[in-house]
């Protein structure tokens, strides 16, 4: 096995999904036989191979330090389920 | 058993610059909530963040500063949790290969010099603010205007050994950060923040113990005060037999302690991995160079340079350049004083205490360095005495207005002629037979007392020197 239950169950954790045990063993078996195939390169021999940062070859993206308008407050705000004066409403926090 | 603390710090940087890490926001302070946002800093999705180049230069001029190595090829990383400041789900950051590297800073606690190491600086951004509802309101509400502020952090080895060295180490950073006009170092508006991670081990130990990291300390003194109580803590815990735990506790400065924050942290699991938005960095030497042109004469350089230049003791150079706004100040005053030493006294002396030490008081002093340096002169030339000069400096701070003007308006010019003093003299002597009889019968103690009364008498003016002079010939 390349995947134990308790490191789905961790993951979903992470990733806030609440997953029923059913769901568990499910997800559990998929992403196993995913791991497993995805494996397979651990065959290629690499050994002469330079490590890549970037799958794009170019460095240096970059640009100068100027300010440009933002965008107005009702754009911003508009995909937010609640907002209060200018502000994100959210669940509190604390 | 004795104990030694083994102490780290992280601190983070707010840089100056005029936009965001990777997009053009505005990055200034104290807009309407929400107003310096964008697609990028707002994390939608199909955007493509851009780096900003200040960004990377303060990073290199601070690396350069402390002592690092700059790294020829970094990158970023994506650093993922949730939390509503964070709209991405993850924060742009730097993990295995950062731009600065293996720096160290010294420090100086008592008159013992030590080498702090800089394990690493990296370049990060910010997360927006969070504002909690009052008591009975289940809200939180959230701005994003600092999302995408730019940020180094800078982390140090745990080569600090007490809370006295981790204060002065803070202390050095701002000076530095602030020379280098990369953050502006205010710890209690958040442009600079520190945590720290404290261990305590047998004496003599090579072996680390468990550490706890404390947040949430917003100055030098609570730095300070915080890690000692969780030296006393810690000390406690295991004298009695306990562990400390790994876990991190938020500093309480108006009960003075520190406190668990258990509960709320859930397994550190950040699941670091290479943005791919964004390429490598690439700095070739030719970039460090043009860095390099721009960094100004640090603190440690100017201190020693003092000390050559101007022949001051130690303690003067070390407080006149721990603030670069005291330091141009110091200069422009000597420079028409001509006279270190007394413009040294009068600065951290007079000036100082009016300023509270602040560099913005500092600079926008209503006594300017010309202004000190004219005062100064006046006593030299015995125009004024010492004792007046304290007036002039007040009455400096409070109107604005020009020692001359001053003593013109105060009528404070110090008077030297003697047949003007001779007369307060003999006055004083006439009304005090009982201390002339005391005097003549040898208690010189009482000399003091007639020097008293006379400098009174002239309402401080008359020449302390003439007064001596003239009351031992009349007595
Ligand atoms: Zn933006």
């Amino acid at each position: 096995m390349k995947i134990s239950r308790n490191e789905v169950e961790h993951v979903a954790d992470l990733a806030r999904l609440e997953l029923s045990g059913e769901e568990v063993d499910q997800f559990t078996g998929q992403l196993d036989a995913i791991l497993s195939y995805i494996d397979k390169l651990n065959e290629l021999d690499t050994a002469d191979v330079e490590p890549t940062a970037h799958v794009i070859h170019v460095g240096n993206v970059i640009r100068e330090d100027r300010v440009c308008d933002s965008i107005p407050l009702k754009e911003t705000l508009s995909n937010a389920p609640e907002t209060d004066e200018g502000f994100f409403k959210v669940p509190k926090i604390i | 058993m004795e104990y030694e603390a083994v102490i780290g710090l992280e601190v983070h940087a707010q840089l100056k610059t005029k936009s965001k890490i990777f997009c053009n926001c505005s990055t200034a302070f104290g807009a309407e909530p929400n107003h310096h946002t964008c697609p990028v800093c707002l994390g939608m999705p199909g955007v493509l963040p851009v780096l900003n180049r200040e960004v990377v230069n303060y990073t290199i001029r601070t690396g350069l500063a402390l002592n690092c190595t700059i790294n020829s090829f970094s990158r970023f990383a994506r650093k993922n949790y949730f939390y509503p400041d964070l709209p991405k789900g993850y924060q742009i950051s730097q993990y295995e290969l950062p731009l600065c590297e293996h720096g160290y800073l010294m420090i100086d606690v008592d008159g013992r010099e030590r080498r702090i190491g800089v394990t690493r600086i990296h370049m990060e951004e910010d997360a927006g603010k969070n504002i909690h509802g009052e008591k009975g309101d289940s809200s939180s509400y959230v701005d994003l205007n600092r999302t995408g502020v730019p940020l180094m952090e800078i982390v140090s080895e745990p080569d600090i050994r007490t809370p006295e060295e981790a204060a002065a180490y803070m202390r050095k950073l701002r000076s530095i950060v602030r020379y280098l006009d990369v953050c502006d170092g205010n710890m209690e508006e958040g442009s600079l923040r520190c945590d720290a991670n404290i261990s305590l081990r047998p004496v003599g130990a090579t072996e680390l113990g468990v550490k706890a990291e404390l947040k949430n300390m917003n100055s030098f003194k609570n730095v300070q005060k915080a890690l000692e109580y969780e030296v006393k803590r810690q000390t406690r815990l295991l004298e009695e037999g306990g562990s400390v735990i790994q876990e991190t506790r938020l500093w309480d400065a108006d009960r003075g302690v520190t406190l668990s924050m258990r509960g709320k942290e859930e397994a550190h699991d950040y699941r670091y991995f290479p943005d791919p938005d964004l390429v490598p960095l690439q700095v070739d030497d030719a970039w460090i160079e043009e860095v390099k042109k721009t960094l100004p004469e640090l603190p440690d350089a100017k201190m020693e340079r003092f000390m050559a230049e101007y022949d001051l003791p130690r303690y003067d150079a070390e407080v006149l350049t721990a603030s670069r706004e005291l330091a141009v100040y110091f200069e422009a005053c000597n420079k028409e004083a001509r006279s270190p030493k007394v413009v040294s006294n009068w600065i951290m002396g007079d000036l100082l205490r009016e300023c509270k030490g602040d560099d913005q008081e500092i600079l926008h002093c209503p006594v300017r360095p010309e202004m000190l340096a004219e005062m100064i002169r006046m006593i030299g030339k015995g125009t004024i005495s010492g004792k007046i000069a304290k007036t002039v400096f007040a009455e400096m701070m409070k109107s604005g207005k020009s020692p001359e003007i001053i003593v013109k308006e105060k009528n404070l010019v110090q008077i030297t002629d003697e047949g003007e003093i001779v007369k307060i003299v003999e006055e004083v002597i006439a009304a005090n037979p009982a201390q002339v009889e005391q005097f003549r019968s040898g208690k010189e103690k009482v000399l003091g007392f007639f020097v008293g009364q006379v400098m009174k008498a002239s309402r401080g003016k008359a020449n302390p020197t003439v007064v001596n002079k003239l009351l031992k010939e009349r007595l």
